[in-house]
């Protein structure tokens, strides 16, 4: 497949998925629309590209790890979970119901989930204690290594909002993955420029989350996070990085895909009839 | 007056627990490669540096980052691998307990959180370092097993048994730089939930846990001499709670005392008093740290500070006692003498 082909099949795949996750969210009455319409070409993009992982074999320990740190916008993620065969599409219909396995937050309980999330500012330690074991051989010396190491067994993905590097915990992990030269970790930044009550820098300004990855060791690349062209080649470049762990800026748009709530704070929105109507009509279906 | 067989006669040598945990870890780390010991720039110990020489790449060490250092154990739970976490408990606690509640006990993780320097009687550095509310907190978390032994060989036996347990368990150590009497001989089976009772004797019960147990025993042996059966269960598993052995303390004494070095409320008296109120009622005194932050000092000017020697475990005995021989003695107090009532 060459890569036109590969963008091409990733876009429909992603503007399924904002459909289905639609549905997902009409369950509870109330959905993660902008964040999870911001974030949903690279998760497609990890998900149906990148990542090496199993739908028949979720406990692989080899896999590639997701972490979905930010927890919510957990609808699209629901719906590549389904789209891949790691739950039933049925299950979609349990979501946020007594019982399910489908949390109104990402939760490990769900195959294909490597992490609960909702508890702001902790996936990316978790992700770079994941990232360590990949790296530690038992007989030696490899993750305490300062020369040449083996290869990583897998690779973690962590994916923070931009509301959430507010947490402290965020720049702890984020110190610990380059003193063990976790290249074999990624941070996805979604930055759709709101938090749960507000644009992001209005709430509390952290200047440029790039200049801070970069200034704790990272490499960093600022990008178009819904243009799935450059997701794409930026997934491909995280593979090339050698002794530093890589963030990717991905500025996207809140509620991107959903013209009438495209750049508004639509972080957490009731889903009535008439928006579900409208919904699918911008996206076909 | 009856003892197991596992107590030592003359309980000694004097022995520091933390050491004796990791001598546990290096014998574990040498049979199974999952194991990683991980620290907060907290000492490893003569003992722990001897890990590091023998495993280099399974001893991790985060920095002064508590929180990142529990949320971070449970990533490479999640790699496959075993983390026993190191660092004071009150950092543990207080930077680490939304990362304890949601990446390790939530998530059931099979982490193992020591908890090192517990208490109030370690002094130390003082209230700043000083946890006493780390069980109150960490029992209402589900999940989590806790576990606290009270010398050398049950913090070497408790950390064997953490590590063949799969899921999250908490283990408190007291102060890593001190010794305490050895209670145990080295045969001794711990079973996590299984509470040792370490003296028969049915007219009182003290459930102790940690250091505290040899101060119990103490109290046991004088009070024998007066004539007075007392039982000494060792708690060495506050959660899960060892429900039959408790109440059957109850019902066979009559009477409890708790002992602990932690807060009384919500601690291992707490979780008693929950229990029997219920199941069993009957007088019940608890020693331990009575809603106060602890301060800095020497170990037995703390003890005798804060009422956790064994003459103040003693005389919580001898009321218990006395209000289970008059069970009324007490409600006839609390209600307006009956000679002031109509004198006018």
């Amino acid at each position: 497949m060459d890569r036109e082909e590969l963008v091409a099949k990733l876009q429909a795949m992603a503007k399924k998925l904002r459909r289905e996750s639609l549905f997902v969210m009409k369950e509870m009455g109330t959905g993660w629309l902008g964040g999870s319409f911001s974030s949903a070409d690279f998760i497609t993009a990890l998900f149906f590209y990148r990542m090496k992982h199993d739908p028949q074999n979720p406990c692989w320990i080899e896999r590639d790890r997701l972490v979905i740190s930010k927890g919510h916008s957990c609808e699209v993620f629901y719906a590549a979970l389904a789209e891949a065969g790691y739950i039933a599409k049925d299950e979609l219909k349990t979501y946020s119901h007594c019982g399910s396995r489908l949390q109104t937050h990402v939760d490990c309980r769900t195959p294909g989930i490597d992490c609960s999330g909702g508890s702001l500012g902790l996936g990316l330690s978790f992700a770079v204690g994941s990232a360590m074991g990949a790296y530690i051989l038992p007989e030696g010396k490899n993750l305490s290594s300062s020369s040449q190491r083996q290869k990583a067994r897998f690779r973690v993905y962590c994916v923070l909002g931009d509301g959430e590097c507010n947490e402290g915990q965020v720049w702890e992990a984020a110190a610990n993955a380059f003193h063990y030269k976790l290249d074999n970790l990624t941070a996805i930044i979604d930055s759709n420029k709101f938090q749960s009550t507000g644009a992001v820098h209005a709430k509390m300004n952290m200047l440029s989350l790039a200049e801070k990855f970069k200034a704790f060791g990272w490499e960093v690349r600022e990008i178009d996070g819904n243009n799935m062209n450059v997701v794409v080649e930026t997934l491909d470049w995280v593979l090339t990085v050698e002794g530093k762990p890589q963030a990717i800026i991905a500025h996207t748009i809140k509620g991107k895909g959903f013209p009438s709530l495209e750049n508004t704070n639509c972080h957490f929105v009731k889903i009535t009839d008439d928006l579900l109507k409208k919904g699918l009509e911008a996206l076909g279906g | 007056m009856l003892k197991t067989i596992y107590l030592c006669e003359e309980r000694e040598p004097y022995e520091n627990m933390y050491s004796a945990h990791n001598r546990a870890l290096i014998e574990l780390a040498g049979k199974n490669k999952r194991i990683v010991s991980c620290y907060a720039d907290f000492p490893p110990g003569e003992v722990g540096e001897v890990f590091q020489k023998q495993f280099p790449d399974r001893i991790i060490d985060v920095g002064i980052a508590e929180g990142h250092l529990i949320s971070s154990a449970a990533g490479l739970a999640d790699a496959g691998f075993i983390p026993f976490t190191h660092c004071h408990t009150l950092f543990a606690l207080g930077r680490g307990y939304n990362q304890i509640r949601h990446n390790v006990a939530y998530d059931n993780r099979n982490v193992k959180i020591v908890l090192c320097n517990s208490g109030v009687i370690w002094g130390g550095i003082g209230p700043s370092h000083l946890a006493i509310e780390d069980i109150a907190a960490l029992r209402a978390i589900p999940n989590l097993v806790i576990l606290s032994p009270s010398d050398a060989v049950s913090s070497e036996k408790a950390t064997l048994a953490a590590a063949d347990y799969v899921g999250p368990v908490i283990l408190r150590l007291p102060s890593t730089g001190a010794s305490y009497p050895t209670l145990y001989t080295q045969d001794l089976e711990l079973e996590i939930g299984k509470a040792i009772t370490l003296r028969e004797g049915n007219d009182v019960a003290i459930l102790a846990t940690g250091t505290l147990v040899n101060d119990a025993l103490t109290v046991s042996e004088d009070l024998e001499r007066n004539g007075v059966h007392v039982r000494v269960l060792d708690i060495h598993t506050i959660k899960p709670l060892d429900e039959k052995a408790v109440l059957s303390a109850a019902r066979g004494t009559g009477a409890i005392v708790t002992v602990e070095d932690a807060s009384i409320i919500g601690g291992l008296g707490g979780a008693v008093a929950e229990l029997i109120s219920g199941k069993c009622p009957v007088p019940l005194r608890r020693v331990g740290v009575k809603d106060q932050f602890g301060e800095s000092g020497t170990s037995e000017e703390i003890k005798n500070c804060y009422g956790l020697t064994w003459r103040f475990i003693r005389k919580a005995v001898q009321k218990v006692l006395k209000s289970k021989e008059n069970p009324k003695g007490k409600e006839t107090k609390v209600g307006r003498p009956q000679q002031s009532v109509g004198k006018k």
